[in-house]
């Protein structure tokens, strides 16, 4: 078995991301790669691609960046997203003035189609059908089929240069385990990339020290891995982020 | 119908404890973000629902306790719940997929405005010429694929207009399948046939929530009080 590269630091880990690049970003409030995030930041990539649950409003909190900071600086050339502009009435979202003024794209997607073509992008499934937003706005110009009497649109894989990934605890392989509900997307996302990245909440266990039958994510999927230290702005703990990402409201 | 009782607004706790009341026992219930989260703290033991919600996780109730929230266990609203004995975690993917193949009895879901033929519009504020912007969450795949959809909203507008359409006038979430709305003021369901008001809460008459409602509604066999 190959041991993956193990970063000396988050800083390390991204440095090598150049300007264009797509990637995922898992989390659903817990799951998110909040030290990756910040030292992509710092690094400074422009013009990306990102793959994500929700645009979110930007952190004020300096050891966080969410997506929509990277938006709000003008960093994303293109979103992919099931929630791209506020459901406030009262409150405009980050992206939506850049989208209408033609700054940076977005592609608005129901959260189980974006699941599944990330799924199938980590499969190697180029498209498939699904019975979400059949009958919506989101339907016209897609191709529809009817199958057992109804109708299905089809949508496409979704693959990415990078994923970065929120675990709970690695071994020297790449094995990962997520904890809870910060699992969402980061088992799909770490299999529809070129290179996954995980930052690892617990101390990187050697080889071995996993039973085969109680793996998440197999090391095969994962390229490197970073340590999140125990303290120092990089240690961005759970504990910290309980109430960093409330959810949009619709009503 | 006339009442001299005083007229009563439903709170979002108490529209949350009276969706609960509706699930039947045994169903697997999902909750949507605002109101609809609130029912989870309202449902009795001997109901044995299971609440998943669309962020993989299977069995959990009530909001967590201040000071107690496990940081890695939310519900679809990103508020710490408690899960329950037996709960099992999935990803993403594999969520949706119990979505998509139809083991969600019940979606309750939050609406801007709900239409006599069951459509509802939950995603955009206004026809903007941008489909590629919007909040729609798991909404969409939800409202396609649970057995029933259950809304929960305010009758009215901040402005006092109805919300209760004949046909929506924001792109809809999906064309059909809310089959009973909880209101501040009343209990509507829908037949093929347009809105029924089943339950209106204390005070109010079947002409004063006509009046807030912008389609025929009409009177239940069954009609009384909101039980609260």
């Amino acid at each position: 078995m190959r041991k993956v590269t193990i970063h000396p630091t988050m800083s390390a880990a991204v440095a090598d991301i150049p300007d264009g690049a797509s990637i995922m970003i898992p989390g659903f409030g817990p799951g998110t790669p909040w030290n990756l995030l910040r030292a992509l930041w710092d690094q400074g990539a422009r013009e990306l691609t990102l793959i994500t649950n929700t645009i979110g409003f930007p952190a004020t909190d300096d050891r966080l960046r969410t997506v929509g900071n990277f938006v709000e600086d003008g960093r994303v050339k293109k979103l992919y997203s099931s929630f791209t502009a506020s459901t406030r009435p009262s409150r405009e979202g980050v992206g939506e003035r850049l989208v209408r003024e033609g700054k940076m794209e977005s592609e608005l997607v129901p959260q189980g189609t974006l699941a599944e073509r990330i799924r199938a992008g980590g499969a190697g499934i180029p498209a498939f059908y699904t019975p979400a937003a059949t009958g919506t706005l989101l339907a016209e110009g897609k191709e529809a089929r009817e199958f057992g009497g109804r109708e299905y649109l089809l949508e496409h894989a979704i693959f990415a240069d990078y994923a970065f990934i929120r675990a709970h605890r690695a071994d020297e392989v790449g094995n990962l385990l997520y904890r809870r509900a910060a699992r969402n997307y980061n088992p799909i996302m770490a299999t529809a990339a070129t290179h996954t990245i995980a930052e690892v909440e617990e101390h990187v266990l050697p080889i071995g020290a996993f039973d085969p039958d109680h793996i998440h994510t197999p090391g095969i999927h994962v390229e490197s891995l970073v340590q999140i230290p125990t303290d120092g702005f990089f240690a961005v703990s759970r504990e910290l982020t309980i109430g960093a990402t409330p959810a949009p409201a619709t009503t | 119908m006339t009442s001299t009782t005083e007229r009563v607004r439903l709170t979002r706790e108490q529209m949350g404890a009276v969706i609960a009341q509706r699930f039947e026992h045994r169903w697997i219930v999902n909750l949507g973000i605002g109101i609809p989260t609130l029912a989870s703290s309202f449902v009795l033991p001997d109901q044995e629902i299971t609440f998943t919600s669309e962020n993989g996780v299977i069995g959990y109730g009530g909001l967590a306790p201040d000071g107690l929230e496990d940081p890695d266990v939310v519900n679809a609203g990103v508020q710490h719940v408690v899960l329950e004995q037996g709960a099992a975690i999935i990803h993403h993917a594999d969520s949706f997929g119990l979505i998509r193949r139809g083991l969600v009895d019940v979606t309750c879901l939050g609406a801007y405005e709900v239409a006599a033929d069951g459509s509802f519009a939950n995603w955009k504020l206004a026809d903007d010429g941008h489909p590629e912007l919007g909040g729609i969450g798991g909404a969409m795949d939800l409202a396609a694929c649970a057995k029933q959809i259950f809304v929960a909203m305010e009758h009215v507008t901040r402005d006092g207009s109805p919300r209760l359409l004949e046909q929506c006038t924001l792109p809809v979430t999906a064309p059909r399948g809310v089959k009973l709305v909880v209101t501040d003021i009343a209990v509507v369901s829908i037949d093929d046939q347009g809105f029924v008001l089943e339950e209106h809460a204390p005070g109010w008459t079947l002409e004063e929530i006509q009046e807030l409602t912008a389609a025929p509604l009409r009177a239940s066999d069954s009609l009384r009080p909101i039980g609260i």
